[in-house]
Parts: structure tokens; sequence; C-alpha cells
């Protein structure tokens, strides 16, 4: 039958773009949506957000597409990209592996701050990035966070804070833990000046990012299905000894319990963040 | 007699017979009314709260208390604050601002509670919300870490003008045994990780995040209760003193710097 010549045809197509596919995969033009399973070329993705163009999943973004997302072209000018990582425990391999990092993600911390325009607006700007060490929080990322705020409240321009970590960063100990108090304290400032501060969550916001600057935002935006909490599942898990239901912990279950104001598809993120500036000049 | 290992620490400030919070409340002070609830959802009993006097002086105390016996450790949650308990904190600290006692605080937790209500209820900004407002309360502030120290659920009521600790109190960014299965995927790895965490009294003094130690006698602090409270008594007397000649923006602003330089 004709028809089944053509489903014939048409299978060996498929099976042809799937090889192919498959083939580009390995020299990495392709990637796999873990969310739909959908088989995209790379370049497509970037060019929709790194969104997935079938599902709307929200890929995760290094500090720098993310900068690139937000702050309008050339305006961008680093604050505190000189404040290094430290290693107070001296702790066994740290310093090599921080080496190799930066190396591997062309960056120096988990986040980079700076001033800059989001469609003409002037603010400060900080971006979390969790392709160093999850994201987490040591001495160099809370004093970055810090100076980022100071700044704010010296220039006198709105703070915008994209947050992705994993929490406080073990290898440094204690003092990691203290730069939540230090990150948390500097906003004070911000908030007796009367300036905007607004917190983005992204996937995952957990520990001890979400228990200090992360939850202070006057206004609080997440991404969409972004995991935002202070224990993360497993732990929760272990803790309960259940399973955790679908969506716990998500930015709509947040959104649900009240703890974020809104959630903000990634097209939308740039001038949701310049009106709600405009709207408090 | 042998050198104390930092594993061995860890161990006295976790035994069950070690004073908690209310021991030191009532061994401290006088006058103490507990006073309950956040307002909002319910009462913590893995922290406690109330007016009390030093010394003649009113003062607010707050403290994160486990049970001495099996039974009252499970209906205090083994130390482990709820939302609800680090927003009852809050609310007694906010008071005492009001009405200008200092307060103090005992710290003594395995961190804040996992749990799926915990979550639910914002334990991430429960605690955000008290490193926030307790950077700028304008009264003294003497926080007092007496077992055990554990991550942000510690920290939840630590941001103050003194941090003082207990000889054999741990204070520390995650038990040892979840640093070990998080660095070294291995929770048996617990004791290696207790020292190399550096949480002990006199590491935290070393990095200069507290301000001074408390001496126990041999065998920890509840073999001569009356030795410990006598030294913290006198600590908290000096403290007191010493803050009390402070205005209130020189108070929030050495806070402010405190925090700022010590990491
Ligand atoms: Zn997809």
């Amino acid at each position: 039958m004709v028809i089944d010549k053509v489903k014939k045809v048409n299978e060996k197509e498929e099976k042809r773009v799937k090889n192919e596919k498959a083939s580009d995969m390995m020299i990495g033009k392709w990637v796999k949506c873990d969310n739909c399973k959908e088989i995209l070329y790379k370049d497509d993705l970037h060019k929709n957000l790194s969104v997935c163009p079938n599902c709307g999943k929200h890929f995760r973004l290094s500090s720098r597409r993310r900068i690139k997302q937000i702050a309008d072209e050339g305006t961008f000018k680093e604050i505190g990209g000189d404040i290094v990582t430290k290693d107070p425990l001296n702790f066994k391999g740290y310093m090599k592996k921080v080496e190799m990092l930066k190396e591997k993600t062309k960056i120096e911390e988990a986040v980079k701050c700076g001033t800059c325009e989001i469609e003409g607006e002037k603010a400060v700007l900080a971006v979390m990035d969790g392709n160093f060490l999850m994201g987490s929080m040591g001495s160099a990322v809370g004093e970055r966070i810090t100076l980022a705020i100071e700044t704010a409240v010296k220039k006198k321009l709105p703070l915008v804070i994209f947050c992705v970590s994993g929490g406080a960063r073990m290898q440094e100990g204690m003092i990691s833990l203290m730069q939540m108090a230090k990150t948390s304290s500097a906003l004070t400032k911000l908030d007796k000046a009367g300036q905007l501060y607004i917190s983005v969550l992204t996937d995952p916001t957990t520990g001890g990012v979400t228990a200090s600057f992360a939850s202070l935002g006057d206004i609080i935006l997440a991404e969409p299905h972004a995991l935002i909490g202070f224990a993360g599942p497993r732990v929760i898990e272990q803790t309960i000894n259940q399973k955790l239901p679908e969506g716990f912990q998500r930015s709509e279950f947040l959104l649900e319990h009240g703890f974020i104001d809104k959630i903000v598809e990634r097209k939308d993120m740039k001038s949701t963040i310049a009106k709600l500036i405009r709207l408090h000049k | 007699m042998a050198k104390i290992t930092a594993w061995d620490r860890v161990m006295l400030a976790r035994k069950m017979d070690r004073p908690k919070a209310l021991d030191y409340i009532q061994g401290l002070f006088d006058d103490f009314i507990e006073l309950h609830g956040d307002r909002n959802f319910g009462d913590d009993k893995a922290i406690v709260g109330g007016i009390a006097t030093f010394e003649g002086i009113p003062v607010t105390v707050i403290g994160e208390q486990k049970g001495k016996k099996a039974k009252e450790n499970m209906e205090r949650n083994f130390g482990m604050p709820n939302p609800e308990g680090y927003r009852k904190a809050l609310r007694l600290m906010k008071q005492a601002e009001k009405f200008h006692r200092p307060i103090i605080t005992f710290i003594d937790t395995p961190g804040a509670y996992p749990g799926m209500g915990a979550e639910e209820r914002g334990q991430g900004e429960a605690i955000a919300r008290n490193l926030f407002e307790m950077s700028k309360l304008e009264v003294p502030i003497i926080c007092i870490v007496i077992g055990e120290g554990s991550s942000g659920g510690a920290l939840a009521i630590a941001v103050g003008d003194r941090i003082v600790m207990l000889e054999n109190a741990v204070y520390s960014i995650l038990s040892p045994e979840g640093f070990a299965s998080i660095l070294y995927k291995d929770s048996s790895k617990a004791k290696e990780a207790a020292g190399d965490m550096k949480a002990t009294a006199k590491d935290l003094k070393d990095f200069g995040i507290i301000d001074k130690i408390i001496k126990e006698p041999e065998g920890g602090a509840q073999e001569d209760l009356e030795m410990v409270i006598k030294e913290l008594k006198a600590y908290i007397k000096k403290s007191l003193k010493e803050l009390s000649t402070l205005s209130k923006k020189e108070l929030v602003e050495n806070r402010y710097e405190k925090f700022r330089t010590m990491c």
C-alpha cells in the first residue's frame, strides 16, 4: 500500500535524523532536554534564552549569559572582581579544586557583581553562578555581595541579585556561615536608605543563601519550576523517611505558600525588572 | 590527662545530661517568666524565651532548648526549631527593643529542622529575617553557645554584640556527620571532619568569630554548673556594663562592623 510505503520512508527519514542528531550530540552541538527528552540544537536553545522551545524548561544559566540577558549591552562594569577565594580551614584539596574550576569555567568565583543599565535604568546587579562549586557562598561570594550592596547604598541605586546556590560553602567552615550574617546585615543599610532590592530566585536556591539575602528582597521573583528551599529535598526525605510530593519546594509551591511575589519567565525577566525599577523611581 | 580532641568536644556538647538553656536561665537570672508563641502559627518548644531579671535589671532571654530525658527531648524536637520558633524569638527580641531590655540568647541546636512543614512555612525566610532584624536591634545582645551550634539554625539567634562559647561547645557550619557526608562522601568520617571543620571554641576565638571562651570543669559543664554560671555571670555583667555606655547608634554600628570585618 502507498500509505505503508510513505510511512516506511518517513520512519527511515526519522531514523536518519535521529542518528544524525545522536552523532552531533557526541560532538556537542545538540543537547537533550531532561524534561521533555526532545533533542535540541544548542544554538537554537541559546537563542531562546536557554529555555526549551518544546516544553518551556528553563535551563541553568552561567553568570556570563545571565548578565548578557539582563544588562544593556556594554553597560556592565564589574565590582569586586579582585576579591578571590580564601582557604581559612586550610582544607585539603580546596584551592586545587578552585584553580581547576577557574580554568574550566573561566570565572573567578560563584558570583559576578557590577553596575549596569537595565533598559536604561541604572542598577547594581549581582549574578551567582552554579557552575562554580554549586554557587556556594564562601568568603569571596559573601564579600562580593556585601560590596555590591554597599555600592548600591553609596550610589543610591536599586539592587538586583540573581540567586543560584547550594548554600554556604562547606570548605570554608564557619567563615562561610558568617557570610549569611554579613550580607543580611548589609541589607539593613539599603533598607534604611529606602532603596529597592529585587531578589530573583533561580534553580536551585537552597541552604544558607535562601536563609539570608535571597529571602530578604523587597520584591522576590522566581523563574518557573526552580527548586527553592532551606533544606535540600534529600535531607528532608531522609529526615521524615518518606518521598516528597511532586512539585515540593518548586517556585509554584513557594508562590502558593506566600514566599515569593511572582514567577517570571525568562523572556519577560528583563522588562519586569526594568518596570519594577521605574515604579520605584 | 589526654588531649581533648574536637570529636571529644562534639560528644561532650551533645551529652544528654549537659546543662541546657533552661538550666542556664534558672542559674543566671531571677523572676523568669516564660512567654509563648509566634502569634502566627504556634508555639515551638525547641525555642524557649521570656523575661527575667539579671542582677535586678529586666532582660529578655531566648534559648534553643533540648530535652534532658528522651521523652522531653522528643517534645523539644531535639532542639531543632521550626520557623515559628525563630519567629517567636524575633517577636520577643522586638519586644525587648521596645522596652529597652538587653537580650541574652543561648545556642544549642543540631540545626534548623529539615521537615516538610518547616519548608512550607518558610524556614529559610524565618532565619534570614532574624539575621536581618538582629543586625539592627537597638538593645545590647549577648549570644552564648552552650552546646551544639549547628548551621544557620544556630546563627538565627546568634547575631549579637558579644558572642561567647563554653569551652566544650561546638559552633559549626553543619554537623560533623553532614560535613563528612558532603565532603568525604562518607558520614562515618565524622570524627575526622570534626577536627577539619575547625569548630571548637579555641578555633573560633582564633578566627575572631567569638569574643570569649568560658572555662568548663573537667568532664564538662554538668560536673560543676555553679562554676560555669559564676564565670558566665561575671562576663555578662561586664559586657552589659560596657555596652550600656554606647548610644543606640554606636551599638548598631559596632555590631555591623563586627560582622563586616570578622569574615
Ligand atoms: Zn523540553
